[in-house]
């Protein structure tokens, strides 16, 4: 007698605990095995795009506080940068300085959100996603000595920063600066060489090399899969090529490659956030900007390397308050691009995992 | 040895009960199984309590500390909120069988304390096959959750009974097995007199089976790090999903219930049960179940889960032989060295533990690969 | 894939969390025990100077969202503004602070406190008399830096966790 089986179509919806945002994803399973994957987005769009044609210049950095909003001083930085390169605005040292320690204590704080809900959906339930935000409480806390606001913070003005950093701030960096070491070798005690661990993420949801390369993956995704490229050395931006610092490199593209250089490159953030608060100087923070900026007609692309890839704004100006088009280019949208192929052949409980660690916001995906 | 000479003189009381007891004392019977049950009840709510302090400061958070001083009726105001909450039952469900799966599932694991000695001769029952009674009813729980699976009408539960019927099979066999051992050695399957013939820990002189029976026993209550069941990162929340109210309720003491026998069950086995200095036996007792069920909230804190399959390949290919033989090895040493050296036996004992765990770990892998579609 | 720590892994991880049993929790047990925030918080609601207002409505014009609204009649007797309609609608505000920092005359600052829930919606609207600045009223020093060392030094964990440890 013949059984007759036929596979199922089951939808993790977009209301799950375990996807970081609203996100579909409609697989068709044969028995526990997936057959065919198809990943649904949108609900989360807001028309930021289209939003920042009716917005000034200036009226648009809060709203780029949103795209990202687990990583925003990264996506004001890129914004910021794309404006003064339309506009030909230089910046002071002081501020490029300030701008590049944020952005470093940034990408820790994002990346520890990043490795804390992986290991929550490999089902560690809550203990390393709960120290983590412990010591991005610690890094909240400084964004908010220094902007007001801990998650939104609007920092990044055209020509520098909206304000100097308090002179409280400097002694507290020092601190925490002293700390992060140990708390990073902490998980690695926990969690690094766990045998659980390890059987659940080394060999799962593979992206080669020609793949990653295909689908313009970027950032630790990237890198995990054998291709060494970070755009601050690659490309660089700001005054990143006055610092020195090793781009961690994964050999296979498993989950546990990605998970591995995200912790390495927290160690290499705050090797970076030494170096710069040792050559800090004095000065102004702010070139003398005018608060409605017309840049001249023209069109500029500047990317950085946000903690989840590579973020890029292209603008296009028509001599007006605001911009004629804005694209946003978001590295997650990108990098999911590659889920399919990553997660076909896999288990559902793998392809939690899987998705998990590509690490996207939905924010900038449906922007 | 470790003296076990207090006792409140309930052994002498048995041996003068008429032989078709409790035909005719059957109010003392009663009035023992009440007392069982309270004491099983308060435990496990001292147990939901105890794991959420526990388990908040080992993750750097205070766990509940305002319903009651130290919240410690946090378990009461839990209990009372889901006795008010609505009844829910999906339209399409099998009625009955909704209706029966807690009872299912609860009940049996309260029958095992019939049969757990608190003292020496203070249990309800000295079964002479106490040990084969506790493997039987152990087993019927798992029919109460694929009842659960089944009768909710909803792929999810489906699929989530489905895998915990199949894992709970498969972790049978290495538990019971590893109770073998333990046979061997104590002569005898009346849990009483397992306890009375440990004059050491048999922790010590069966390393290995400790393991397995820890292991598998975690498996079988479904506590993490094989919780995949209720892995709120996976199918949302497994099989009693579709459950809520009193039922649901009587789902999540059945959870703690089934910690609570398989901590009674290790420290009667493995910790020897009630014997101690000092203090008086039942103390003790709940001393050694209090600390098991410790190391089991301490696995829940730090372990990730491990996926379906894999679960199935740690019981088949890896503990399956190892509680073979371990019951190879304790028969050579109770039949070649009686029980003249037991402090010989324990280095002996580890060493062999330790030779056999690395050995199996070399050889074999874990789950599947990727498979082509 | 194979075995290839024997369990060390594990046991690493258990000592772990077995030290964070006897560490001091970090919770802050609110509202019992409150922590200062950042002098330069951009609280709730927005403050607002009438002497020094000109009635410019340039705040107006670069709110972004356009929570802002302002009524003015010139007065012949001055020969200046008078602000008749000030309101800003707290409940669509996002607190940016670029009204602040756009004002050409000092005269708008946010506000430092954080605890101002309604019960309707429509209180969350400030009308000119409930932004006024009165000595109760607590600034905050966003972009002010002068009004920031008025104000107490923000808690930081890093103090906490240190001394507790």
């Amino acid at each position: 007698m013949v059984i007759k089986t036929e596979p199922i179509i089951l939808n993790i919806g977009p209301a799950h605990p375990s996807t970081h945002g609203v996100f579909r994803m409609r697989t068709t399973l044969d028995g526990e095995v997936i057959v065919e994957m198809e990943p649904i987005f949108g609900y989360l769009h807001r028309s930021i795009e289209k939003l920042a044609e009716e917005r000034t210049y200036t009226g648009f950095i809060p709203l780029t506080d949103r795209l990202d909003y687990l990583a925003a001083m990264s996506n004001n930085l890129a914004y910021c940068l794309t404006v003064e390169k339309l506009a030909g605005i230089p910046v002071p040292e002081r501020a490029e300085y300030i701008r590049v320690i944020i952005a470093e204590l940034q990408r820790i704080a994002s990346h520890l959100i990043a490795v804390g809900a992986f290991l929550q959906d490999c089902g560690a339930f809550m203990t390393p996603f709960l120290y983590m935000i412990r010591e991005r409480e610690k890094i909240l806390d400084l964004f908010e000595m220094v902007s007001g606001q801990r998650l939104t913070y609007n920092y990044m003005r055209f020509g520098g920063l909206s304000q100097d950093i308090p002179e409280e701030f400097l002694p507290a960096l020092r601190k925490f600066v002293d700390q992060m070491p140990s708390y990073i070798d902490e998980y690695d005690q926990l969690l690094a060489e766990n045998e659980i661990l390890l059987a659940r993420t080394k060999g799962i949801g593979i992206l080669s090399r020609e793949m990653a390369l295909n689908t313009s993956a970027s950032g630790p995704v990237l890198r995990a899969s054998g291709v060494e490229w970070d755009i601050r050395h690659a490309d660089p931006y700001s005054i990143y090529p006055r610092f020195e610092f090793e781009i961690p490199t994964g050999m296979v593209g498993d989950c546990y490659d990605r998970y591995w250089i995200r912790i390495q490159e927290m160690r290499q953030s705050v090797r970076i956030i030494k170096q710069a608060m040792k050559q800090l100087p004095p000065g102004p923070v702010r070139s003398t900007v005018p608060w409605l900026i017309h840049p001249p007609v023209g069109e500029a692309y500047a990317h950085v390397e946000a903690p989840k890839g590579e973020l890029g704004f292209y603008l296009v100006s028509d001599n007006s308050i605001a911009p004629y088009r804005c694209h946003i280019r978001g590295p997650s949208l990108i990098n999911l691009t590659a889920l399919r192929d990553m997660v076909v052949g896999w288990k559902i409980a793998d392809a939690i995992v899987i998705f998990g660690s590509i690490d996207i916001c939905m924010g900038e995906v449906d922007r | 040895m470790i003296g076990f000479n207090y006792s409140l003189g309930l052994e002498s009381y048995g041996r003068t009960l008429p032989p078709d007891w409790p035909g005719g004392f059957w109010w003392h019977w009663l009035v023992f199984t009440v007392i069982i049950l309270a004491f099983v009840m308060t435990v496990l709510l001292g147990f939901v309590w105890f794991e959420r302090r526990a388990l908040g400061r080992m993750q750097a958070r205070l766990g509940p500390n305002r319903v009651g001083p130290f919240g410690l009726l946090q378990p009461v105001a839990d209990a009372l909120k889901v006795l008010i909450k609505e009844d829910i039952v999906p339209t399409q469900a099998d009625k009955i069988v909704h209706w029966l799966a807690p009872v299912v599932t609860l009940v049996p694991v309260l029958m095992i304390f019939a049969v757990v000695p608190f003292q020496d001769g203070a249990l309800l029952v000295d079964l002479n096959i106490g040990l084969l009674y506790v493997v039987a009813v152990s087993a019927v729980p798992i029919l109460g959750i694929f009842m659960a699976g089944w009768a909710s009408n909803n792929k999810y539960t489906l699929i989530a009974a489905m895998r915990d019927v199949a894992s709970v099979i498969s972790y049978e066999i290495p538990v019971v097995l590893s109770l073998a051992g333990v046979v061997l050695i104590a002569g005898s399957l009346s849990l009483n007199q397992i306890v009375l013939t440990q004059n050491t820990p048999l922790i010590l002189l069966q390393p290995l089976g400790f393991l397995i029976f820890f292991i598998g026993g975690l498996a079988e209550i479904n506590r993490t790090p094989f919780d995949l069941l209720e892995a709120d990162s996976e199918l949302t929340a497994g099989f009693h999903t579709e459950y809520s109210g009193m039922k649901f309720a009587l789902f999540y003491l059945a959870e703690y219930a089934e910690a609570l026998a398989l901590s009674a069950l290790i420290a009667t086995f493995f910790l020897s049960g009630w014997r101690g200095p000092f203090l008086p036996p039942w103390l003790w007792f709940l001393l050694k179940i209090v600390a098991m069920f410790f190391v089991i909230i301490w696995m829940r804190a730090t372990l990730p889960r491990i996926r379906i399959d894999q679960l199935m390949a740690l019981a088949w290919k890896f503990l399956f032989p190892l509680a073979l033989l371990n019951i190879v090895v304790t028969a050579i040493e109770v039949l070649v060295w009686p029980e003249a050296l037991p402090w010989g036996l324990i280095p002996v004992n580890i060493v062999v533990a330790g030779i056999l765990v690395l050995f199996l770990s070399k050889k074999f892998t874990l789950g599947w690969g990727r498979i082509e579609v | 894939m194979k075995f290839e720590h024997y369990g060390i892994g594990i046991a690493k991880g258990l000592t772990v969390t077995l030290r964070h049993l006897f560490r001091h929790p970090v919770t802050v047990q609110y509202p019992d025990q409150r922590l200062h925030t950042s002098r330069r918080i951009r609280g709730n609601e927005l403050v607002w100077n009438e002497e020094k207002c000109t009635g410019c409505a340039t705040c107006a014009q670069v709110c972004h969202i356009g929570a802002i609204n302002i009524v003015t009649s010139p007065s012949q007797a001055t020969n200046t503004y008078t602000v008749e309609k000030y309101e800003v609608d707290t409940g669509y505000c996002i607190m940016c602070g670029l009204c602040v920092e756009a004002c050409p005359f000092k005269a708008l600052y946010m506000g430092y406190d954080y605890e101002r829930a309604k019960y309707r919606s429509g209180d969350l609207v400030q009308t000119k008399e409930m932004m006024m600045t009165t000595p109760e009223k607590h600034i905050s020093g966003y972009f002010y830096p002068e009004l920031a060392t008025r104000l107490p030094m923000q808690t930081l964990l890093l103090e906490k966790v240190k001394e507790d440890e």
